[in-house]
């Protein structure tokens, strides 16, 4: 019988340990297939964070390194500098990109290092049961925000893609979403563009995605799907805010 | 004979580093050791090498542990305030097993403090530093010519038992000129041996991960145990000390960095007023030179510990006497350096004479 559908060669042979309906696997096994593909997967060095994809060090099937909470882009740029040949990716949440490893990721878009982010937006700290994250919405419940986040008292959410296209560094930026089919093949083009870019020696490239968290949000996996895109998108518009291989033609 | 050059010690530092093979620095500035990342700057870029100023010592260290990981030398240098923001990296590189260099410059504390020299983060460096179980291997220069050398013997400690090493030196030894010999030939990057454990992608080999957790019941204990055998290893083979004029004393000074240059002067006094007394210089501060001290207090009765400090080695030295000595101590925290004076007298009134 012919196979036509089954495990990339970028994971590992290892059940995921991701709840029902959580968009970390739908990024995992895209980031899997360009392994692949892209024919990369022999020379990467991919990052895993703190946060419920700490175990991607498990499920990507590639040399993996794990560091502190937030600090990807930093032991990224210590690899890439020191093995130019390697294709560096760090994989992170919100929690770890844009609250506690805020000064790592903007310092690494100022010097335009050619690494690859892999940036999951859930609006939530997954991991370590729902807290409120840095790109929690106005209004949205937290375990740490039960009425629902107060602006007032806890300010707003980063946009991070908005944030780091006010930097001259940056090569790449782009916010995809993994609610549709149609989104995660835009997701999927998105991820393969930041790796080109790096092989190409082009620079940092980020793509942020908007992803299901059923069990930090308190839905189901089909009402999570469908909140990123009544709600979430809404708030954090998907696009490409930053291309510079626009600029070079 | 070897090239030699009048140079400050924290110039000596870079180009110890430099013949060590390394040719990776990130680093944050602060005082008193600027002189290390700026020259530092100047010599990676005509050799080709890595010089990184990060956005923080956070960011410095954890892209060394990025480099170490690759398999590459790595250092980076600061000051105290620095390397406690260091602390979270060191006890994941620690917990990785992987080799970095940290030079610590010290200078007066806690909080901003001064920007004198000290020895008031000898707890830190010597326990540790962050969390959980585990050491870091810490030298302790006291010459323009150690920190030359000292790059060299961390990397190849570090390497050897897969663990960071710290250069504990401070604020005058770092400012200080001094003449350095150049006494080894540079090493060449290219002739070191690759890492049988090191991250450079997964061709033709099984794929590698570096991390320091492991959540399966009972693993990191069994993880822990065994990195502790390699603790026992370290403390076993590489207590380093220098000693003079220590066989028949009645007193011994233990001091070491800046403390023992100056506690060194003060023991010739003692010897020209015919007082018998000798240095114990402790040249590696983990693992502290136990065994030399046990052996010494057999016969020695008074240690007198000299530090610039309240009093942090001195702990080491009582556990390592067990009690059959007296120890005494002379302290100078917050950036305060002793004179060889100050240090005769406290040697006279240990010894029962002086005013
Ligand atoms: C220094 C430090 N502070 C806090 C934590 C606890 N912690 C673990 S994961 C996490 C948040 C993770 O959230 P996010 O990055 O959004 O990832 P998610 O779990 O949602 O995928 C926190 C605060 C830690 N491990 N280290
Ligand atoms: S808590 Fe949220 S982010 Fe974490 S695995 Fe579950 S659904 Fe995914």
């Amino acid at each position: 019988m012919k196979k036509i559908f089954g495990r990339p060669d970028g994971l590992t042979d290892t059940l995921l340990r991701y709840c029902p309906g959580c968009g970390h696997g739908i990024v995992h096994r895209i980031i899997g297939d360009l392994l692949v593909t892209l024919n990369i997967r022999e020379r990467a060095v991919g990052i895993a964070p703190v946060g419920c994809s700490v175990f991607a060090d498990e499920y990507f099937n590639c040399d993996m390194i794990q560091p502190p909470h937030g600090r990807g882009p930093a032991v990224s740029t210590g690899i890439k500098r020191s093995r130019p040949d390697c294709i560096v990716f760090s994989y992170q949440g919100d929690g770890d990109l844009a609250a506690i490893g805020t000064a790592e990721i903007i310092h690494a878009g100022a010097r335009n290092e050619n690494i690859t982010i892999i940036f999951i937006n859930n609006a939530i700290f997954g991991m370590t049961g729902g807290q409120l994250a840095p790109t929690t919405l106005p209004g949205m419940k937290s375990t740490t925000s039960v009425q629902g986040r107060d602006i007032e008292k806890q300010g707003y959410p980063i946009k991070v893609c908005e944030l780091l296209s006010g930097l001259d560094g940056p090569y790449y930026l782009e916010r995809c979403a993994v609610d549709t089919p149609k989104n995660i093949i835009k997701t999927e083009k998105a991820i393969k563009t930041a790796f080109k870019n790096q092989i190409d020696n082009k620079g940092f490239s980020m793509v942020e995605i908007l992803s299901m968290c059923p069990t930090g949000w308190g839905k189901t996996p089909i009402q999570a799907k469908k909140w990123i895109t009544d709600v979430m998108a809404q708030y954090y518009p998907l696009g490409v805010f930053c291309d510079r291989s626009k600029e070079e033609k | 004979m070897a090239e030699k050059r009048l140079m400050y010690g924290n110039h000596a530092v870079v180009e110890g580093v430099i013949a060590a093979g390394c040719r990776f620095f990130a680093g944050y500035p602060i005082t008193p050791q600027n002189e290390i990342p700026e020259l530092m700057s100047i010599r990676m870029n005509a050799i080709g090498g890595v010089f990184i100023q990060t956005e923080s010592e956070i960011a410095a260290i954890n892209m060394l542990f990025g480099a170490a990981a690759a398999g590459k030398r790595a250092m980076t240098s600061s000051s105290s305030p620095g390397i406690s923001l260091m602390q979270e990296g060191i006890s994941y590189i620690a917990g990785a097993d992987m080799p970095v260099l940290v030079v610590n410059v010290i200078r007066g504390g806690p909080g901003l403090g001064n920007i004198a020299p000290a020895q008031s983060d000898y707890y830190q460096a010597t326990r540790g530093g962050g969390h959980g179980d585990y050491f870091t291997i810490t030298l302790a220069p006291n010459s323009g010519q150690d920190l030359f050398e000292f790059p060299k013997l961390a990397f190849e400690l570090a390497e050897k038992y897969r663990n960071p090493a710290l250069i504990l030196a401070d604020g005058l030894l770092g400012q200080m000129m001094e003449p350095v010999e150049f006494s080894y030939e540079p090493i060449d990057p290219k002739s070191l041996p690759e890492k049988e454990w090191a991250l450079s992608g997964c061709k033709n080999r099984e794929r590698r991960v570096v991390r320091s957790y492991d959540l399966k019941p009972g693993k990191l204990e069994e993880w822990n145990w065994r990195r502790l055998k390699k603790y026992e290893a370290i403390k076993k083979n590489e207590q380093r000390f220098e000693a003079i004029d220590c066989d028949d004393a009645d007193l011994v000074v233990v001091a070491y960095g800046t403390c023992s240059r100056v506690s060194g002067a003060a023991v010739r006094m003692a010897r020209v007023k015919g007082l018998k007394v000798g240095l114990l210089r402790p040249i590696t501060l983990w693992p502290f030179p136990t065994d030399v001290l046990r052996d010494m207090s057999q016969r020695v009765e008074n240690f007198l510990v000299v530090e610039m400090s309240c009093g942090q080695m001195i702990d080491d030295v009582k556990l390592a006497t067990e009690c059959r000595s007296k120890i005494h101590f002379h302290g100078r925290p917050g950036g305060g350096v002793p004179t060889p004076p100050e240090v005769f007298t406290k040697i006279e009134q240990a010894l029962g004479g002086g005013r």
